[in-house]
Protein backbone atom coordinates (compact mmCIF):
# COMPACT_ATOMS: atom_id res chain seq x y z
CA UNK A 1 0.00 0.00 0.00
CA UNK A 2 1.20 3.35 -0.72
CA UNK A 3 0.02 5.47 2.34
CA UNK A 4 1.03 8.77 1.03
CA UNK A 5 -1.18 8.47 -2.08
CA UNK A 6 -3.78 7.63 -0.23
CA UNK A 7 -3.68 10.19 2.74
CA UNK A 8 -3.36 12.97 -0.15
CA UNK A 9 -6.34 11.61 -1.83
CA UNK A 10 -7.72 11.86 1.38
CA UNK A 11 -7.73 15.31 1.45
CA UNK A 12 -8.11 16.13 -2.06
CA UNK A 13 -10.78 14.00 -2.43
CA UNK A 14 -12.52 15.65 0.17
CA UNK A 15 -12.09 19.61 -0.99
CA UNK A 16 -12.77 18.56 -4.44
CA UNK A 17 -16.37 17.09 -3.43
CA UNK A 18 -16.91 19.56 -1.36
CA UNK A 19 -15.95 22.34 -3.93
CA UNK A 20 -17.78 20.46 -6.46
CA UNK A 21 -21.20 20.66 -4.16
CA UNK A 22 -20.53 24.57 -3.08
CA UNK A 23 -20.26 25.26 -6.90
CA UNK A 24 -24.12 24.40 -7.79
CA UNK A 25 -24.90 27.20 -5.04
CA UNK A 26 -23.62 29.77 -7.84
CA UNK A 27 -26.92 31.83 -8.96
CA UNK A 28 -28.71 29.99 -6.08
CA UNK A 29 -28.13 31.69 -2.62
CA UNK A 30 -30.49 33.41 -0.35
CA UNK A 31 -29.07 36.66 -1.04
CA UNK A 32 -26.26 38.08 -2.85
CA UNK A 33 -23.66 38.31 -0.33
CA UNK A 34 -24.06 34.80 0.44
CA UNK A 35 -23.85 33.57 -3.33
CA UNK A 36 -20.29 35.37 -3.20
CA UNK A 37 -19.06 33.57 -0.12
CA UNK A 38 -20.47 30.30 -0.61
CA UNK A 39 -18.66 30.11 -4.41
CA UNK A 40 -15.57 31.72 -2.65
CA UNK A 41 -15.41 29.10 -0.27
CA UNK A 42 -16.08 26.45 -3.37
CA UNK A 43 -13.33 28.19 -5.56
CA UNK A 44 -10.75 27.65 -2.12
CA UNK A 45 -11.75 24.05 -1.93
CA UNK A 46 -11.23 23.21 -5.61
CA UNK A 47 -8.22 25.40 -5.32
CA UNK A 48 -7.11 23.05 -2.31
CA UNK A 49 -7.98 20.05 -4.72
CA UNK A 50 -5.64 20.52 -7.17
CA UNK A 51 -2.43 21.30 -4.93
CA UNK A 52 -3.62 17.64 -2.94
CA UNK A 53 -4.11 15.74 -5.99
CA UNK A 54 -1.47 17.18 -7.80
CA UNK A 55 0.90 15.93 -5.37
CA UNK A 56 -0.88 12.62 -5.09
CA UNK A 57 -0.39 11.63 -8.76
CA UNK A 58 3.30 12.54 -8.25
CA UNK A 59 3.20 10.45 -4.68
CA UNK A 60 1.80 7.57 -6.81
CA UNK A 61 4.32 7.33 -9.52
CA UNK A 62 1.52 6.29 -12.55
CA UNK A 63 2.23 9.53 -14.10
CA UNK A 64 -1.35 10.85 -13.28
CA UNK A 65 -2.34 14.74 -12.92
CA UNK A 66 -5.09 16.19 -10.89
CA UNK A 67 -7.55 16.34 -13.89
CA UNK A 68 -6.58 12.55 -14.57
CA UNK A 69 -7.31 11.87 -10.37
CA UNK A 70 -10.32 13.84 -10.48
CA UNK A 71 -12.05 12.80 -13.71
CA UNK A 72 -10.83 9.17 -14.48
CA UNK A 73 -11.49 7.82 -11.16
CA UNK A 74 -14.59 5.42 -10.68
CA UNK A 75 -16.92 6.13 -7.45
CA UNK A 76 -15.27 3.38 -5.36
CA UNK A 77 -11.82 4.85 -5.86
CA UNK A 78 -12.72 7.96 -4.34
CA UNK A 79 -11.47 8.34 -0.44
CA UNK A 80 -13.62 11.53 0.17
CA UNK A 81 -15.50 10.95 3.71
CA UNK A 82 -19.45 10.35 3.21
CA UNK A 83 -19.95 13.85 5.27
CA UNK A 84 -18.74 15.59 2.60
CA UNK A 85 -21.19 13.89 -0.01
CA UNK A 86 -24.26 14.76 1.63
CA UNK A 87 -26.69 16.89 -0.53
CA UNK A 88 -27.09 20.37 -0.46
CA UNK A 89 -30.21 20.20 0.43
CA UNK A 90 -30.97 24.20 1.89
CA UNK A 91 -28.67 26.99 2.97
CA UNK A 92 -29.10 25.21 6.46
CA UNK A 93 -27.83 21.63 5.56
CA UNK A 94 -24.75 23.63 3.17
CA UNK A 95 -23.62 25.59 6.10
CA UNK A 96 -24.03 22.86 8.52
CA UNK A 97 -22.23 20.06 6.26
CA UNK A 98 -19.78 23.09 6.12
CA UNK A 99 -19.53 23.72 9.50
CA UNK A 100 -18.83 20.28 10.43
CA UNK A 101 -15.82 20.45 8.19
CA UNK A 102 -14.24 23.50 8.86
CA UNK A 103 -14.00 22.36 12.46
CA UNK A 104 -11.80 19.29 11.48
CA UNK A 105 -9.64 21.62 8.49
CA UNK A 106 -9.03 24.06 10.91
CA UNK A 107 -6.88 21.87 13.43
CA UNK A 108 -5.70 19.71 10.35
CA UNK A 109 -4.64 22.39 8.58
CA UNK A 110 -2.62 23.51 11.46
CA UNK A 111 -1.32 19.69 11.96
CA UNK A 112 0.19 19.54 8.76
CA UNK A 113 1.86 22.99 8.92
CA UNK A 114 4.30 21.19 10.98
CA UNK A 115 4.62 18.44 8.07
CA UNK A 116 8.02 17.10 7.75
CA UNK A 117 7.84 17.26 3.66
CA UNK A 118 8.04 21.06 2.89
CA UNK A 119 5.70 20.42 0.54
CA UNK A 120 2.72 19.54 2.52
CA UNK A 121 3.68 22.18 5.05
CA UNK A 122 3.29 25.10 2.51
CA UNK A 123 -0.05 23.78 0.96
CA UNK A 124 -0.85 23.30 4.46
CA UNK A 125 -0.13 27.11 5.42
CA UNK A 126 -2.56 28.44 2.50
CA UNK A 127 -5.31 26.00 3.18
CA UNK A 128 -4.95 26.96 6.98
CA UNK A 129 -5.99 30.87 6.49
CA UNK A 130 -8.68 29.76 4.26
CA UNK A 131 -10.10 27.23 6.00
CA UNK A 132 -10.01 29.69 8.92
CA UNK A 133 -12.34 31.82 7.15
CA UNK A 134 -14.61 29.26 6.09
CA UNK A 135 -14.87 28.65 9.63
CA UNK A 136 -15.65 32.03 10.57
CA UNK A 137 -18.24 32.16 7.93
CA UNK A 138 -19.99 28.59 8.62
CA UNK A 139 -20.34 29.12 12.51
CA UNK A 140 -21.58 32.82 12.01
CA UNK A 141 -24.55 31.33 10.12
CA UNK A 142 -24.60 28.18 12.49
CA UNK A 143 -25.52 31.10 15.10
CA UNK A 144 -27.72 33.30 13.11
CA UNK A 145 -29.57 30.18 12.25
CA UNK A 146 -29.87 28.49 15.62
CA UNK A 147 -30.83 31.33 17.33
CA UNK A 148 -33.00 33.37 14.67
CA UNK A 149 -35.91 32.53 14.32
CA UNK A 150 -38.06 29.31 15.20
CA UNK A 151 -38.38 28.32 11.69
CA UNK A 152 -34.35 28.73 11.10
CA UNK A 153 -33.54 27.24 14.35
CA UNK A 154 -36.04 23.80 13.88
CA UNK A 155 -34.42 23.78 10.29
CA UNK A 156 -31.02 24.16 11.26
CA UNK A 157 -31.09 21.70 14.43
CA UNK A 158 -32.41 18.98 12.00
CA UNK A 159 -29.41 19.47 9.25
CA UNK A 160 -26.89 18.74 12.17
CA UNK A 161 -29.30 15.64 13.20
CA UNK A 162 -29.25 14.02 10.28
CA UNK A 163 -25.74 15.24 9.70
CA UNK A 164 -23.57 14.46 12.58
CA UNK A 165 -23.52 10.11 12.06
CA UNK A 166 -21.57 11.13 8.90
CA UNK A 167 -18.00 12.73 10.70
CA UNK A 168 -16.92 9.58 11.90
CA UNK A 169 -14.60 9.21 8.21
CA UNK A 170 -12.75 12.21 9.17
CA UNK A 171 -11.15 10.58 11.82
CA UNK A 172 -10.62 7.18 11.27
CA UNK A 173 -6.89 6.35 12.57
CA UNK A 174 -6.14 3.36 9.85
CA UNK A 175 -2.83 2.40 8.95
CA UNK A 176 -2.85 5.02 6.46
CA UNK A 177 -3.32 7.71 9.29
CA UNK A 178 -0.59 5.87 11.45
CA UNK A 179 1.81 5.45 8.92
CA UNK A 180 1.41 9.65 8.10
CA UNK A 181 1.90 10.33 11.89
CA UNK A 182 4.44 7.80 12.22
CA UNK A 183 6.51 9.14 9.13
CA UNK A 184 6.14 13.14 10.16
CA UNK A 185 5.04 14.01 7.13
CA UNK A 186 0.92 13.65 8.36
CA UNK A 187 -1.21 13.65 11.30
CA UNK A 188 -3.59 11.08 12.56
CA UNK A 189 -7.31 12.38 12.18
CA UNK A 190 -7.80 10.49 15.28
CA UNK A 191 -5.96 13.03 17.57
CA UNK A 192 -8.07 15.49 15.66
CA UNK A 193 -11.48 14.64 17.16
CA UNK A 194 -10.87 16.43 20.45
CA UNK A 195 -9.98 20.24 19.08
CA UNK A 196 -13.31 19.25 17.11
CA UNK A 197 -15.74 18.27 20.04
CA UNK A 198 -14.48 21.29 21.30
CA UNK A 199 -15.55 23.73 18.91
CA UNK A 200 -18.63 22.20 18.40
CA UNK A 201 -19.59 22.72 21.71
CA UNK A 202 -18.74 26.18 21.56
CA UNK A 203 -20.65 26.94 18.55
CA UNK A 204 -23.77 24.97 20.33
CA UNK A 205 -23.30 27.04 23.96
CA UNK A 206 -23.82 29.85 21.37
CA UNK A 207 -26.28 29.26 18.84
CA UNK A 208 -28.91 26.92 21.21
CA UNK A 209 -28.67 23.97 19.37
CA UNK A 210 -28.38 20.87 21.15
CA UNK A 211 -26.17 17.65 20.46
CA UNK A 212 -28.27 15.02 19.14
CA UNK A 213 -28.39 11.80 21.44
CA UNK A 214 -25.56 9.51 20.04
CA UNK A 215 -26.57 7.40 17.00
CA UNK A 216 -23.67 4.45 15.31
CA UNK A 217 -21.93 6.05 13.22
CA UNK A 218 -21.65 5.69 9.40
CA UNK A 219 -18.07 5.18 8.17
CA UNK A 220 -16.40 3.76 4.97
CA UNK A 221 -15.42 7.07 2.76
CA UNK A 222 -11.71 6.64 3.48
CA UNK A 223 -11.76 2.81 2.07
CA UNK A 224 -13.91 4.14 -0.90
CA UNK A 225 -17.14 2.76 0.19
CA UNK A 226 -19.70 6.00 -0.03
CA UNK A 227 -23.30 6.95 -0.25
CA UNK A 228 -25.71 6.57 -3.17
CA UNK A 229 -24.89 10.10 -4.05
CA UNK A 230 -21.60 10.28 -4.86
CA UNK A 231 -21.74 8.24 -8.21
CA UNK A 232 -24.62 11.18 -9.59
CA UNK A 233 -22.26 13.71 -8.48
CA UNK A 234 -18.85 11.79 -10.20
CA UNK A 235 -21.18 11.68 -13.58
CA UNK A 236 -22.49 14.87 -13.53
CA UNK A 237 -18.82 16.27 -12.95
CA UNK A 238 -16.87 14.14 -15.05
CA UNK A 239 -19.12 13.60 -18.34
CA UNK A 240 -17.10 15.66 -20.90
CA UNK A 241 -13.61 14.43 -19.93
CA UNK A 242 -15.24 10.91 -20.61
CA UNK A 243 -17.00 11.44 -23.06
CA UNK A 244 -13.76 12.73 -25.13
CA UNK A 245 -11.04 11.16 -23.48
CA UNK A 246 -8.70 12.09 -26.21
CA UNK A 247 -9.30 15.84 -26.00
CA UNK A 248 -7.56 19.09 -24.20
CA UNK A 249 -9.32 21.69 -22.58
CA UNK B 1 -36.05 78.60 -9.32
CA UNK B 2 -36.37 75.02 -10.83
CA UNK B 3 -35.39 76.17 -14.28
CA UNK B 4 -32.22 77.57 -13.06
CA UNK B 5 -31.41 74.89 -11.48
CA UNK B 6 -31.82 72.33 -14.86
CA UNK B 7 -29.97 75.54 -16.20
CA UNK B 8 -26.76 75.22 -14.08
CA UNK B 9 -27.31 71.33 -14.06
CA UNK B 10 -27.30 70.85 -17.91
CA UNK B 11 -24.32 73.15 -17.81
CA UNK B 12 -22.19 71.43 -15.67
CA UNK B 13 -22.94 67.99 -17.32
CA UNK B 14 -21.67 69.07 -20.51
CA UNK B 15 -18.80 70.69 -18.88
CA UNK B 16 -18.18 66.97 -18.49
CA UNK B 17 -18.67 67.31 -14.27
CA UNK B 18 -19.83 64.24 -12.17
CA UNK B 19 -23.13 64.63 -10.65
CA UNK B 20 -22.54 62.74 -7.02
CA UNK B 21 -25.79 61.71 -5.14
CA UNK B 22 -26.43 64.71 -3.12
CA UNK B 23 -26.44 67.39 -6.23
CA UNK B 24 -29.25 68.19 -7.04
CA UNK B 25 -30.60 66.27 -10.40
CA UNK B 26 -33.91 66.56 -12.20
CA UNK B 27 -36.58 63.62 -11.84
CA UNK B 28 -35.67 62.29 -15.42
CA UNK B 29 -32.37 61.81 -15.09
CA UNK B 30 -32.53 60.17 -12.09
CA UNK B 31 -35.48 57.98 -13.19
CA UNK B 32 -33.02 57.06 -16.15
CA UNK B 33 -30.42 55.97 -13.93
CA UNK B 34 -32.36 54.00 -11.93
CA UNK B 35 -33.80 52.13 -14.90
CA UNK B 36 -30.51 51.64 -16.78
CA UNK B 37 -28.48 51.03 -13.64
CA UNK B 38 -30.95 48.41 -12.46
CA UNK B 39 -31.44 46.78 -15.62
CA UNK B 40 -27.55 46.64 -15.31
CA UNK B 41 -27.26 45.19 -12.07
CA UNK B 42 -30.28 42.72 -13.16
CA UNK B 43 -28.32 41.27 -16.42
CA UNK B 44 -25.23 41.04 -14.26
CA UNK B 45 -27.57 38.58 -11.94
CA UNK B 46 -29.68 36.97 -14.42
CA UNK B 47 -26.21 36.32 -16.19
CA UNK B 48 -24.91 34.00 -13.80
CA UNK B 49 -27.48 31.44 -14.68
CA UNK B 50 -26.34 30.51 -18.48
CA UNK B 51 -22.73 29.74 -16.93
CA UNK B 52 -23.65 28.87 -13.76
CA UNK B 53 -24.87 25.95 -16.02
CA UNK B 54 -21.54 24.59 -16.17
CA UNK B 55 -19.69 24.99 -13.54
CA UNK B 56 -20.16 21.31 -12.09
CA UNK B 57 -19.37 19.96 -15.62
CA UNK B 58 -16.23 22.29 -16.62
CA UNK B 59 -13.86 19.79 -18.27
CA UNK B 60 -10.67 20.57 -15.87
CA UNK B 61 -10.33 21.45 -12.07
CA UNK B 62 -8.49 24.66 -13.31
CA UNK B 63 -11.78 25.57 -16.08
CA UNK B 64 -13.83 24.97 -13.24
CA UNK B 65 -11.84 27.51 -11.10
CA UNK B 66 -11.71 29.80 -13.86
CA UNK B 67 -15.26 29.53 -14.10
CA UNK B 68 -16.41 30.20 -10.33
CA UNK B 69 -14.47 32.94 -10.14
CA UNK B 70 -15.48 34.18 -12.93
CA UNK B 71 -19.57 33.87 -12.22
CA UNK B 72 -19.09 34.95 -9.34
CA UNK B 73 -17.32 38.14 -10.30
CA UNK B 74 -20.66 38.74 -11.98
CA UNK B 75 -21.93 38.43 -8.66
CA UNK B 76 -19.72 41.18 -7.71
CA UNK B 77 -20.72 43.73 -10.55
CA UNK B 78 -24.12 43.09 -9.47
CA UNK B 79 -23.73 43.92 -5.72
CA UNK B 80 -21.76 47.37 -6.78
CA UNK B 81 -24.51 48.23 -9.22
CA UNK B 82 -26.91 47.71 -6.72
CA UNK B 83 -25.45 49.87 -4.68
CA UNK B 84 -24.68 52.53 -7.21
CA UNK B 85 -28.37 52.62 -7.85
CA UNK B 86 -28.93 52.47 -4.07
CA UNK B 87 -27.43 55.75 -4.12
CA UNK B 88 -30.38 57.60 -6.47
CA UNK B 89 -32.59 56.94 -2.93
CA UNK B 90 -34.07 53.30 -3.49
CA UNK B 91 -33.49 49.60 -1.98
CA UNK B 92 -31.59 47.00 -2.95
CA UNK B 93 -34.96 44.88 -2.55
CA UNK B 94 -37.06 46.60 -4.11
CA UNK B 95 -35.15 47.12 -7.70
CA UNK B 96 -35.13 43.14 -6.62
CA UNK B 97 -38.77 42.80 -6.39
CA UNK B 98 -39.81 44.61 -9.77
CA UNK B 99 -36.99 42.28 -11.59
CA UNK B 100 -38.66 39.15 -10.08
CA UNK B 101 -42.30 40.49 -10.48
CA UNK B 102 -41.41 41.36 -14.79
CA UNK B 103 -41.45 45.27 -14.00
CA UNK B 104 -38.07 45.58 -14.71
CA UNK B 105 -36.16 44.55 -17.37
CA UNK B 106 -33.05 42.76 -17.90
CA UNK B 107 -30.20 42.03 -20.98
CA UNK B 108 -32.17 39.86 -23.40
CA UNK B 109 -28.53 37.57 -24.16
CA UNK B 110 -29.35 35.40 -21.29
CA UNK B 111 -32.63 33.85 -22.29
CA UNK B 112 -30.21 31.95 -24.60
CA UNK B 113 -29.35 28.37 -23.47
CA UNK B 114 -25.86 27.20 -22.86
CA UNK B 115 -26.11 23.38 -24.74
CA UNK B 116 -22.20 22.88 -24.80
CA UNK B 117 -18.85 23.94 -22.81
CA UNK B 118 -17.95 25.62 -26.05
CA UNK B 119 -20.87 28.58 -25.19
CA UNK B 120 -18.99 29.58 -21.96
CA UNK B 121 -16.03 30.31 -24.94
CA UNK B 122 -19.00 31.84 -26.86
CA UNK B 123 -20.41 33.85 -23.68
CA UNK B 124 -17.34 35.26 -22.41
CA UNK B 125 -15.40 36.40 -26.17
CA UNK B 126 -18.63 37.86 -27.82
CA UNK B 127 -21.43 38.58 -24.68
CA UNK B 128 -18.69 39.90 -22.61
CA UNK B 129 -16.59 41.74 -25.47
CA UNK B 130 -20.01 43.76 -26.76
CA UNK B 131 -20.51 44.39 -23.14
CA UNK B 132 -17.16 46.18 -23.03
CA UNK B 133 -18.15 47.54 -25.71
CA UNK B 134 -21.31 49.45 -24.35
CA UNK B 135 -19.66 49.67 -20.88
CA UNK B 136 -16.32 51.23 -21.72
CA UNK B 137 -18.38 54.54 -22.21
CA UNK B 138 -19.79 54.18 -19.30
CA UNK B 139 -16.97 55.24 -17.25
CA UNK B 140 -16.66 58.76 -18.59
CA UNK B 141 -20.96 59.30 -17.36
CA UNK B 142 -22.13 61.71 -15.58
CA UNK B 143 -23.18 60.30 -12.84
CA UNK B 144 -20.22 59.63 -10.76
CA UNK B 145 -20.67 56.38 -8.80
CA UNK B 146 -21.77 54.66 -12.00
CA UNK B 147 -18.93 55.58 -13.28
CA UNK B 148 -16.83 54.72 -10.87
CA UNK B 149 -18.45 51.13 -10.45
CA UNK B 150 -17.78 50.52 -14.54
CA UNK B 151 -14.50 51.17 -14.29
CA UNK B 152 -13.98 47.98 -12.25
CA UNK B 153 -16.75 46.64 -14.17
CA UNK B 154 -15.07 46.68 -17.49
CA UNK B 155 -11.20 46.09 -15.81
CA UNK B 156 -12.92 42.15 -15.11
CA UNK B 157 -14.85 42.38 -18.03
CA UNK B 158 -12.32 42.61 -20.22
CA UNK B 159 -10.05 39.56 -18.17
CA UNK B 160 -13.30 37.90 -18.68
CA UNK B 161 -13.12 38.15 -22.83
CA UNK B 162 -9.91 37.30 -22.93
CA UNK B 163 -10.67 33.72 -21.17
CA UNK B 164 -13.55 33.50 -22.80
CA UNK B 165 -11.32 33.53 -26.47
CA UNK B 166 -8.95 31.29 -25.21
CA UNK B 167 -11.22 28.67 -24.11
CA UNK B 168 -12.31 29.04 -27.87
CA UNK B 169 -8.93 29.10 -29.23
CA UNK B 170 -8.30 25.84 -27.43
CA UNK B 171 -11.70 24.52 -28.89
CA UNK B 172 -10.43 25.45 -32.50
CA UNK B 173 -7.32 24.29 -32.25
CA UNK B 174 -8.67 20.56 -30.52
CA UNK B 175 -10.33 17.80 -32.02
CA UNK B 176 -12.71 17.50 -34.67
CA UNK B 177 -15.19 17.15 -32.02
CA UNK B 178 -13.92 20.33 -30.47
CA UNK B 179 -14.22 22.07 -33.48
CA UNK B 180 -17.42 21.49 -34.28
CA UNK B 181 -18.77 22.52 -30.97
CA UNK B 182 -16.43 25.75 -31.08
CA UNK B 183 -18.43 26.69 -34.46
CA UNK B 184 -21.61 25.64 -32.93
CA UNK B 185 -21.40 27.60 -29.86
CA UNK B 186 -20.40 30.91 -32.55
CA UNK B 187 -23.27 29.92 -35.01
CA UNK B 188 -25.89 30.21 -31.71
CA UNK B 189 -24.20 33.31 -30.55
CA UNK B 190 -22.80 35.47 -33.21
CA UNK B 191 -26.64 37.12 -33.99
CA UNK B 192 -28.01 37.80 -30.59
CA UNK B 193 -24.76 39.03 -29.51
CA UNK B 194 -25.41 42.19 -32.47
CA UNK B 195 -27.99 42.41 -30.99
CA UNK B 196 -27.09 43.36 -27.46
CA UNK B 197 -26.10 46.66 -28.53
CA UNK B 198 -30.41 47.45 -28.78
CA UNK B 199 -32.50 48.71 -32.08
CA UNK B 200 -31.17 50.79 -34.96
CA UNK B 201 -30.61 54.23 -34.19
CA UNK B 202 -33.67 54.81 -36.21
CA UNK B 203 -35.65 53.01 -33.66
CA UNK B 204 -34.01 53.58 -30.46
CA UNK B 205 -36.48 55.62 -28.15
CA UNK B 206 -34.45 56.52 -24.86
CA UNK B 207 -31.00 57.42 -26.57
CA UNK B 208 -31.03 60.98 -27.80
CA UNK B 209 -31.63 62.38 -23.99
CA UNK B 210 -29.08 59.80 -22.67
CA UNK B 211 -26.81 61.74 -25.23
CA UNK B 212 -27.63 65.10 -24.02
CA UNK B 213 -27.11 63.69 -20.37
CA UNK B 214 -23.49 62.51 -21.45
CA UNK B 215 -25.04 59.22 -19.57
CA UNK B 216 -24.58 57.35 -23.39
CA UNK B 217 -21.60 58.49 -25.50
CA UNK B 218 -22.11 56.70 -29.01
CA UNK B 219 -25.11 55.22 -30.99
CA UNK B 220 -26.48 51.54 -30.63
CA UNK B 221 -25.29 51.64 -34.37
CA UNK B 222 -21.80 52.51 -33.77
CA UNK B 223 -21.08 50.46 -31.19
CA UNK B 224 -22.50 47.13 -33.48
CA UNK B 225 -20.23 48.50 -36.05
CA UNK B 226 -17.31 48.31 -34.08
CA UNK B 227 -17.82 45.04 -32.37
CA UNK B 228 -18.21 43.69 -35.82
CA UNK B 229 -14.79 45.44 -36.86
CA UNK B 230 -13.26 44.05 -33.96
CA UNK B 231 -14.43 40.77 -33.64
CA UNK B 232 -14.23 39.44 -37.09
CA UNK B 233 -10.32 39.49 -37.46
CA UNK B 234 -10.65 37.14 -34.47
CA UNK B 235 -12.98 34.76 -35.89
CA UNK B 236 -10.37 34.17 -38.40
CA UNK B 237 -7.65 34.28 -36.04
CA UNK B 238 -9.43 31.35 -34.29
CA UNK B 239 -10.54 29.51 -38.13
CA UNK B 240 -14.19 29.49 -37.36
CA UNK B 241 -16.74 31.17 -39.73
CA UNK B 242 -19.37 33.95 -38.86
CA UNK B 243 -22.77 32.84 -39.55
CA UNK B 244 -23.57 35.78 -42.36
CA UNK B 245 -23.12 34.75 -45.86
CA UNK B 246 -23.09 38.78 -46.48
CA UNK B 247 -20.11 39.64 -44.35
CA UNK B 248 -18.01 41.59 -46.30
CA UNK B 249 -15.13 44.38 -46.24
CA UNK B 250 -16.07 47.28 -47.65
CA UNK B 251 -13.19 49.21 -48.84
CA UNK B 252 -14.90 52.55 -49.48
CA UNK B 253 -16.43 52.84 -45.51
CA UNK B 254 -13.25 51.24 -44.15
CA UNK B 255 -15.87 48.95 -41.96
CA UNK B 256 -17.15 45.35 -42.65
CA UNK B 257 -20.33 45.11 -43.93
CA UNK B 258 -22.96 42.58 -42.61
CA UNK B 259 -26.00 41.25 -43.03
CA UNK B 260 -29.67 42.33 -41.57
CA UNK B 261 -30.28 41.71 -37.79
CA UNK B 262 -33.57 39.42 -37.31
CA UNK B 263 -35.31 42.28 -34.97
CA UNK B 264 -38.32 39.99 -35.34
CA UNK B 265 -36.49 37.69 -33.07
CA UNK B 266 -34.81 40.51 -30.47
CA UNK B 267 -38.69 41.64 -30.26
CA UNK B 268 -40.03 38.32 -29.49
CA UNK B 269 -37.27 37.73 -26.94
CA UNK B 270 -37.51 40.80 -25.13
CA UNK B 271 -41.54 40.03 -24.99
CA UNK B 272 -40.80 37.25 -22.87
CA UNK B 273 -40.38 34.27 -25.56
CA UNK B 274 -36.80 33.47 -25.98
CA UNK B 275 -35.98 29.87 -25.12
CA UNK B 276 -35.25 30.88 -21.51
CA UNK B 277 -37.41 33.55 -20.27
CA UNK B 278 -39.79 31.75 -18.22
CA UNK B 279 -36.51 29.52 -17.06
CA UNK B 280 -34.55 32.02 -15.63
CA UNK B 281 -37.25 34.40 -13.98
CA UNK B 282 -38.43 31.57 -11.88
CA UNK B 283 -34.96 30.60 -11.24
CA UNK B 284 -34.32 34.09 -9.69
CA UNK B 285 -37.38 33.83 -7.95
CA UNK B 286 -36.99 30.47 -6.39
CA UNK B 287 -33.70 31.57 -4.70
CA UNK B 288 -34.99 34.50 -3.65
CA UNK B 289 -38.03 32.51 -1.92
CA UNK B 290 -36.23 29.63 -0.33
CA UNK B 291 -34.14 32.01 0.85
CA UNK B 292 -36.65 34.27 2.78
CA UNK B 293 -36.20 31.65 6.44
CA UNK B 294 -32.36 32.81 6.04
CA UNK B 295 -32.65 36.43 5.57
CA UNK B 296 -35.66 36.42 8.10
CA UNK B 297 -33.12 34.45 10.84
CA UNK B 298 -30.42 36.80 10.04
CA UNK B 299 -33.04 39.59 10.71
CA UNK B 300 -34.49 38.28 14.00
CA UNK B 301 -30.41 37.46 15.72
CA UNK B 302 -29.34 40.94 14.70
CA UNK B 303 -32.22 42.33 16.88
CA UNK B 304 -31.80 39.57 19.51
CA UNK B 305 -28.23 40.45 20.05
CA UNK B 306 -28.98 44.13 19.74
CA UNK B 307 -31.41 43.81 22.83
CA UNK B 308 -29.42 41.66 24.36
CA UNK B 309 -26.31 44.37 24.32
CA UNK B 310 -28.77 47.04 25.43
CA UNK B 311 -30.08 44.77 28.16
CA UNK B 312 -26.66 43.75 29.20
CA UNK B 313 -25.43 48.00 29.02
CA UNK B 314 -28.83 48.55 31.20
CA UNK B 315 -27.05 45.77 33.75
CA UNK B 316 -23.82 47.30 33.68
CA UNK B 317 -25.01 50.86 34.19
CA UNK B 318 -27.42 49.96 37.03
Amino acid sequence: MNARFEYLLRLGDDALILGQQLGLWTGHGPVLEEDIALTNIGLDQIGQARAWLTMAGRAEHAGRDEDALAFHRNPEEFRCAQLCQQANGHFGDTIARQFLFDAYAVPLHAALTKSSDDEIAAIARKSAKESAYHLRHSRVWMVRLGDGTEESHAKVQESLDRLLPYVGDLFVGDDVAEAAAREGWGVNPATLRDAWESELDDMLAESGLHRPEAVPEQIGGRRGIHTEKLSYLLAEMQVLPRTYPDAQW
Amino acid sequence: MEMDLLQHFDAYVAAEKKIEPKDWMPDAYRKTLVRQISQHAHSEIVGMLPEGNWISRAPSLKRKAILMAKVQDEAGHGLYLYSACETLGVERDDLIADLHSGKAKYSSIFNYPTLTWADMGAIGWLVDGAAIMNQVPLCKCSYGPYARAMVRVCKEESFHQRQGFQIMLTLANGTEEQKAMAQDALNRWWWPSLMMFGPPDDNSPNSAQSMAWNIKRFSNDELRQKFVDLTVPQAELLGLTLPDPDLTWNEETGHYDFGEIDWSEFQRVISGHGPCNKERLETRRNAWDNGAWVREAAQAHAEKRAARRDAAGETAAA
